[in-house]
């Protein structure tokens, strides 16, 4: 609906999409907030106002054009209007990490100069003052909890709805100065600064335009079908790229209502309660889930276990990709009268015909019986003639799917809160196919996606029914993507970022001058269908001695989709074979060896345990044999392993806050342990320091075992027996 | 200190105002048969203060709080509530003047929900009959509904949202001890007594239950007498402490005074009786 209104162009800003927003859906709900127990809500109307009124109160406090208005909380839907209210006084928004340490936050507000300060509540409050200390261009700190903050010198600090009450008062004063700003604003005007997460040096403040947003949110909404009967819990940091396409430019170009849940706790009963139709989450949440319900599945009654391991079985079968995804629903204006009686009428014929369809055959069925023996009969159903066999395969498929549908797929999708999903996207990692899959056959239509914050998000996006686990998709409508001879994939679309804010250097590294992008990432198209395969980090990717590639993360994702393998790190770059090391899960690997009464006392023992050795063994292998199968990747066979005796830990700098490999340090920790590896021997001792989470440090010593692991053909490598 | 504090009120150093006595307890004397209990104690509470009760075990502090909250009658002295003399009363008739309590050991009921345990915080703001309320229409209705939104705010204060609908008896140790807190923080007590609302937790959750007592003075200026065992958190606090011993008083005054005073240090640390 919202698509025929306009095309994009016409509405230059996200002001303007919020008043075409007033004046469409006024009276719909445009945002939600669980509050007091009760969801509270705001049409688009309220909220255009409350939104004015905050604009004028900044205006009152002297905002200038070009200002930053850095917002730091959760997601509630005050915050989100403080960005558009930014945007309306020609400000720009710069919404940051809530959990961001002082240290973090420090740096992002005085690398953007933010004047304003925009906070969710007194935590965020006192790190702001804190920072305040070295940082003097902060001129106005906004609060909208009051809890805590009575006490606070107010000089400088001012409840939101104080401010929005002076804009209230100040309207007739400054209403002209706020229509003249929204007014200058264009399609290349920055809609929104927004800092990526920093994993390589210094976060860098990338600038979209509201050409960046618009057209990104017009292109993907147009792309899924999305209209203004959507629902979606906003939920992911609003510092992040996707949460600002998906709560504010696609809420704003479709209309659609966001949910923003009461507190970061009761997010999962949230969920239920709102069902959104439109859902994004990273692989985790799905994967924390599945936990969640295989572990009360296993404590459920024997019934109930049969049941559900029956229907899920089936529905993986492939019985959910046919039959269970939601049927493509076009949001048209209301039906006429006449479309009403037509649909009733083709409905009530349909019924009509099936009624028919299974009298005849039950009479056909009857006089079957009568004249043919059961011997004779048998070769009807074989031979499936005129409809003697009622239930044919496919139509079988179809009831039985229908019955898990009421018995197990329906109640579990609405405990988890997916009943109503539409679309669903995960991005950031690789899926574990087990996961997708269970998603996916129960009838949730779970797509990935492919992006980055200097994409606006979308590079790649899978199309309904083209959806597979190990490919990200086609490239998103309007974006170019191409791969370079390295491997490495550049894009360029209408959601290309305008610049690093004051960094010319990287915008130049990043961008070049006929707008296309590097993104770091190494992939290639699947010749088959066109799909986008990312391999690796593209300075990961390596050579082995004899020139072929070595993509790690590729093969440790791979054995990572296992539930016993935690986190495994692979080492090939200019050696001739490659070898790995495993951390074993202790949550998975714990619950067998309960069941299967296996005794141990420490990680370290059980990671040594010859049985525990020999199951990974079995898990590396068949990883090599899929390895294998794709000619360019394998040499990524894993020729030997040992399982390491002590967990990966950011304490121990073995990996960074966000649980990412660091592979340098690994491999320097380590040494003795790769010697061994490739020196061929059987066993190895080490001794190694650790870091407890109170900062004491200790050491813990181990002789671990080393395993060769059977590789499949041409691979030349020379495995070390 | 500059500040008098034997003033009508007076600001504390962080800007809390303390008004003058609600509570005033003359001569207490309460015995169980044989044994004394207390012995002769005299305190006050001043409006909006944080007054802590330390001692160590069996000096009676419990005691002292079933006193004041009009759980038990003492044979002697008199218990002085704003400006006049309390004759003795049931403890609902004490709720229904401004008291909340809580409970050295938790008593909540375990097979109501969060919410429903602290709704029955909010009792004595009802006034509807069995009938109406069977019938759940007039005015049952509507007090349901503003009880409810009070309770919700109480909810949201103390954050625990995500256990609104959690059968109590599911729920942990420290988060019962929240929840009860709760459920006397409902009532809107003008005076609130913390029997040992910190009593095995660990640090963390001794943390947010300070920040809790803390900010629920600040923000309802709540007055409040606590029991607590775990000297840092009284001495950072509390406005003043009485300090018991054997049924006695043995200090009274600041977290400075009384830390410095020998009495206490003896009471708590032993002395050699030669």
């Amino acid at each position: 609906m919202a698509q025929d209104l306009a095309t994009a162009g016409a509405f230059a800003s996200i002001p303007e999409l919020l008043a075409r927003n007033v004046k469409e859906f006024g009276d719909r709900p445009a945002y939600r907030e669980k509050e007091f127990g009760i969801w509270q809500s705001w049409t688009w109307a309220e909220a255009a106002e409350e939104i004015q009124n905050l604009a004028l109160g900044l205006l009152a406090l002297g905002i200038n054009r070009g200002d930053h208005v850095a917002i730091i909380g959760r997601n509630r839907p005050a915050h989100y209007w403080a960005m558009v209210a930014a945007q309306k006084v020609g400000a720009v928004p710069v919404p940051l990490y809530q959990d961001a340490v002082v240290e973090e936050m420090e740096y992002v507000l005085d690398h953007c100069g933010a004047r304003f300060v925009i906070c969710g509540d007194q935590e965020q409050v006192d790190k702001v003052i804190e920072v305040q200390d070295k940082i003097h261009h902060i001129e106005h700190v906004l609060y909208y909890d009051k809890r805590g903050l009575r006490k606070y010198d107010h000089s400088h600090l001012h409840w939101y709805v104080d401010i929005q009450e002076e804009g209230r008062v100040a309207h007739a004063r400054l209403e002209d100065d706020m229509a003249a700003r929204e007014a200058e604003l264009d399609y290349d005007s920055t809609c929104v600064m927004l800092y990526t997460s920093g994993t390589t040096g210094r976060p860098k403040g990338v600038v979209l335009s509201n050409r960046n947003i618009i057209e990104s949110a017009k292109n993907s909404s147009e792309f899924d079908n999305l209209g203004v009967n959507e629902d979606i819990l906003a939920y992911l940091p609003m510092a992040w790229v996707g949460d600002f396409i998906f709560s504010l430019g696609q809420a704003m170009w479709t209309g659609f209502c966001v949910n923003c849940p009461e507190s970061a706790d009761t997010l999962m009963s949230d969920l239920r309660e709102i069902g959104p139709t439109y859902y994004f989450a990273p692989p985790r949440v799905f994967e924390t889930q599945l936990t969640n319900v295989m572990i009360r599945m296993e404590d459920s009654g024997d019934l109930k276990y049969a049941i559900f391991h029956h229907f899920m079985d089936f529905a993986k079968g492939g019985a959910g990709e046919k039959h269970g995804m939601p049927k493509r629903k076009v949001t048209t204006q209301k039906k006429t009268l006449e479309q009403k009686i037509r649909h009733g009428f083709n409905y009530a014929m349909g019924i009509g015909f099936a009624a028919e369809t299974i009298i005849e055959n039950g009479i056909r069925l009857a006089f079957a019986k009568l004249r043919h023996g059961k011997n004779v009969r048998k070769h009807f159903k074989a031979k499936d003639p005129i409809g003697l066999n009622l239930y044919g395969g496919a139509l079988k498929e179809y009831f039985k799917y229908r019955c898990g549908d009421v018995l197990v797929y329906g109640p579990l999708k609405d405990t988890l809160g997916f009943g109503r999903i539409r679309v669903g996207y995960t991005a950031g990692e690789a899926i574990g196919p087990e996961i997708f899959a269970f998603y996916r056959s129960m009838g949730i239509n779970l797509k990935q996606l492919y992006g980055q914050t200097e994409a606006t998000v979308f590079i790649t996006v899978q199309p309904d029914g083209e959806v597979r686990n190990d490919t990200v998709g086609v490239p998103a409508p309007g974006v170019e993507v191409r791969i370079e001879d390295n491997g490495e994939i550049f894009y360029r679309s209408p959601g290309t970022f305008v610049e690093y804010y004051n960094n010319p250097e990287s915008t130049a590294d990043t961008k070049d001058p006929e707008g296309w992008v590097a993104t770091g990432d190494a992939g290639f198209f699947d010749k088959k269908n066109g799909h986008l395969r990312i391999i690796d980090r593209a300075k990961d990717v390596g050579k082995m001695a004899d020139g072929r590639m070595f993509a790690p993360k590729y093969v440790e994702n791979k054995l990572k989709f296992y539930p016993d393998i935690l986190e495994a790190v692979v080492f090939g770059n200019d050696r001739d074979m490659c070898t790995a090391f495993i951390n074993i899960d202790l949550t998975a690997v714990g619950n067998w060896a309960e069941r299967n009464n296996v005794a141990y006392a420490s990680y370290q023992e059980l990671a040594g345990h010859p049985e525990v050795v020999s199951t990974i063994q079995e898990h590396v292998e068949t990883i090599n044999k899929s390895v294998a199968e794709d000619e360019m990747l394998s040499g990524c066979q894993i020729h030997r392993f040992l399982i390491l005796h002590k967990e990966l830990d950011a304490d121990d700098g073995e990996m960074t806050r966000t649980r990412k490999v660091r592979r340098k340090i690994v491999e320097e920790k380590y040494a003795p342990l790769i010697d061994a590896l490739y020196g061929g021997k059987s066993e190895q001792y080490i001794e190694t320091e650790v870091t407890y989470e109170d900062g004491r440090k200790g050491s813990i010593n181990a002789t671990l075992e080393i395993r060769d692991a059977a590789v499949v053909g041409n691979t030349q490598g020379m495995a070390a027996e | 200190m500059t500040t008098d504090m034997n003033a009508d009120s007076y600001v504390t150093e962080d800007g809390r105002t303390i008004g003058p006595v609600v509570m005033d307890l003359k001569n207490i004397t309460l015995r169980f048969g044989g044994v004394v209990a207390i012995k002769d104690i005299s305190f006050d509470i001043r409006e909006g203060e944080i007054r802590a009760i330390i001692g160590p075990n069996g000096a009676g502090k419990s005691s002292m709080l079933n006193v004041i909250s009009g759980f038990y009658k003492p044979q002697e002295g008199e218990v002085w509530f704003r400006g006049s003399k309390r004759p003795q009363m049931r403890p609902y008739q004490v709720a229904r003047q401004g008291l909340a309590r809580t409970f050295q050991n938790i008593a909540l009921f375990d097979g109501m929900t969060v919410l429903d345990n602290i709704m029955t915080g909010r009792l004595n703001k009802m006034n509807s009959n069995l009938l109406q309320q069977a019938i759940w229409k007039g005015k049952a209705e509507k007090e349901e509904l503003e009880n409810r939104e009070a309770c919700e705010k109480v909810i949201d204060f103390l954050e625990i949202q995500h256990i609104r609908k959690t059968p109590v008896g599911r729920l942990p140790y420290g988060l019962k001890k929240r929840v009860e807190l709760a459920r006397a923080l409902a009532a809107e007590p003008s005076l609130l007594l913390l029997d040992e609302p910190m009593a095995g937790m660990n640090v963390e959750e001794k943390e947010d239950m300070s920040r809790f007592i803390l900010d629920m003075n600040d923000e309802f200026g709540t007055t409040i007498a606590l029991i607590e065992h775990d000297m840092g958190v009284v001495m950072d606090l509390s406005d003043r402490v009485v300090v018991m011993d054997y049924g006695k008083k043995i200090g009274d005054g600041t977290p400075d005074e009384v830390r410095n005073n020998q009495d206490v240090i003896d009471a708590y640390l032993g002395v050699s009786h030669d």
